[in-house]
């Protein structure tokens, strides 16, 4: 097959909704743009442990305890279903961590924001995984296989995170004063990041258009927003929370809701380096790595001696 | 930089006794007890198996989507190895 028939044939798939997978022709492009999507991805799953991990040993209760570690254990485990999905490209695990200690490769810049009261806890399980699954559900039907797949184990699992937030965040509201305005105060620091997690707008989107006519995208970074804003609005009522934009108001015309400006200089700043807490995240995640390097060469050099072993006893008795 | 990474497993699950193992996903272990280990973890955490097969996933050789035409044509012009090919009376009413 010549080139023009190989692009023909991933072109057709591409418009017949056809899945690629693996060992599938693809440009190199299409290639790229997937490394870079679903490793941040994994990336920011492995960063937003830390958040969450800040307050594990100061839960409340003990169910809290065991409901916020299983948590940021799916967490890790979303983390490596995405870093397989990514492998399966041609990309080595070691590389990807090396982009990402190296600042190379980004991950979600709402883990830069910090976790300064319990309440955060209901509002990122609330706010930042439900806008997370906003984002992810169409994702289940991307167009590269091994990154649906993923998706469809991660959205099922995820869940249950969203609801043990917004449940973290009811009780706080129905509870005393002072825990009331704290479920208050942490919903409206993490409502606006939540909203720039669906990324820049689309006209400057630079990856939008291609990420649709490649079905990596289902629905744009704008279409996404939206949809977030229009289902938390009627969450926040249950909880009996203002919703933290003076702007925001019902549109009769287009069926959603107009929502303030979002603070995009903020957004550019955090991803380039400057938020509360990128520092703090990078250094987490660099001082685990160098602080395991002894486990990962003890437990190759076990592995190694083993196999040695074994090779050793099945050549005696073949002597 | 890859030679000190840890071999590629691909995982397989049973999800209970009965049905087949079934590929859910891969990962990286030093070697086979710490494979099924880690996909205890990483693939069973709400009780999606009841046994675990790990394969390092360099054994194992997989058909060339390339060829995927003449591989799988000589299946497309049997119709007749369904059951729905054949035409049964309305009065046989179980077969």
């Amino acid at each position: 097959m010549t080139q023009y028939s190989f692009q023909q044939h991933f072109d057709d798939k591409i418009d017949s909704d056809n899945t690629i997978e693996a060992k599938d022709w693809m440009p190199d492009d299409y290639r790229k743009t997937l490394i870079r999507q679903i490793s941040q991805h994994a990336h920011s799953e492995i960063v937003g442990m830390l958040p969450e991990g800040n307050w594990i040993s100061r839960a409340p209760t003990l169910r809290r305890k065991a409901v916020l570690m299983a948590k940021v254990q799916d967490e890790a485990g979303h983390g490596l279903y995405l870093y397989s999905a990514a492998e399966t490209l041609g990309i080595s695990r070691d590389e990807m961590y090396n982009q990402l200690h190296t600042g190379k490769a980004k991950y979600s810049s709402i883990f830069n924001y910090p976790t300064l009261t319990w309440a955060d806890m209901g509002a990122v399980g609330w706010l930042v995984d439900g806008a997370a699954i906003m984002n992810q559900v169409p994702l289940c039907r991307t167009s590269y296989g091994p990154y649906a797949r993923a998706m469809v184990r991660v959205c099922k699992e995820e869940s249950f995170h969203q609801r043990q937030g917004f449940e973290i965040m009811l009780t706080l509201a129905k509870g005393t004063d002072i825990q009331r305005k704290m479920a208050q105060d942490a919903f409206n620091r993490w409502w606006w990041p939540s909203l720039m997690m669906f990324g820049p707008p689309d006209a400057e989107s630079p990856n939008t258009a291609n990420s649709v006519r490649w079905r990596i995208k289902r629905l744009t970074n704008d279409e996404l927003r939206q949809k977030f804003v229009d289902v938390t609005v009627e969450q926040a009522k249950v909880l009996g929370l203002d919703m933290p934009d003076k702007d925001l108001k019902w549109n009769e015309e287009r069926g959603h809701y107009d929502f303030g400006a979002i603070n995009w200089p903020e957004f550019y700043n955090v991803v380039k380096g400057n938020g509360p807490c990128n520092k703090q995240r990078l250094e987490a995640r660099r001082s685990a790595w160098e602080k395991g390097q002894w486990v990962r060469d003890a437990a190759t050099a076990y592995a190694g001696k083993r196999a040695a072993r074994k090779a050793a006893a099945v050549e005696t008795k073949a002597a | 930089m890859n030679k000190s990474e840890w071999p590629l497993w691909e995982v397989f699950i049973r999800s209970k006794a009965g049905l087949d193992h079934k590929h859910a996903g891969s990962l990286h272990a030093a070697d086979v007890e710490m494979a099924i280990e880690n996909a205890r973890d990483v693939y069973t955490r709400r009780q999606e198996g009841v046994s675990i097969w790990v394969v390092e996933s360099k054994n194992i050789h997989a058909s060339d989507p390339g060829q995927s035409e003449s591989m799988y044509e000589p299946a497309n012009d049997k119709i007749y190895r369904h059951p729905t090919f054949y035409n049964l009376p309305d009065e046989v009413k179980y077969m």
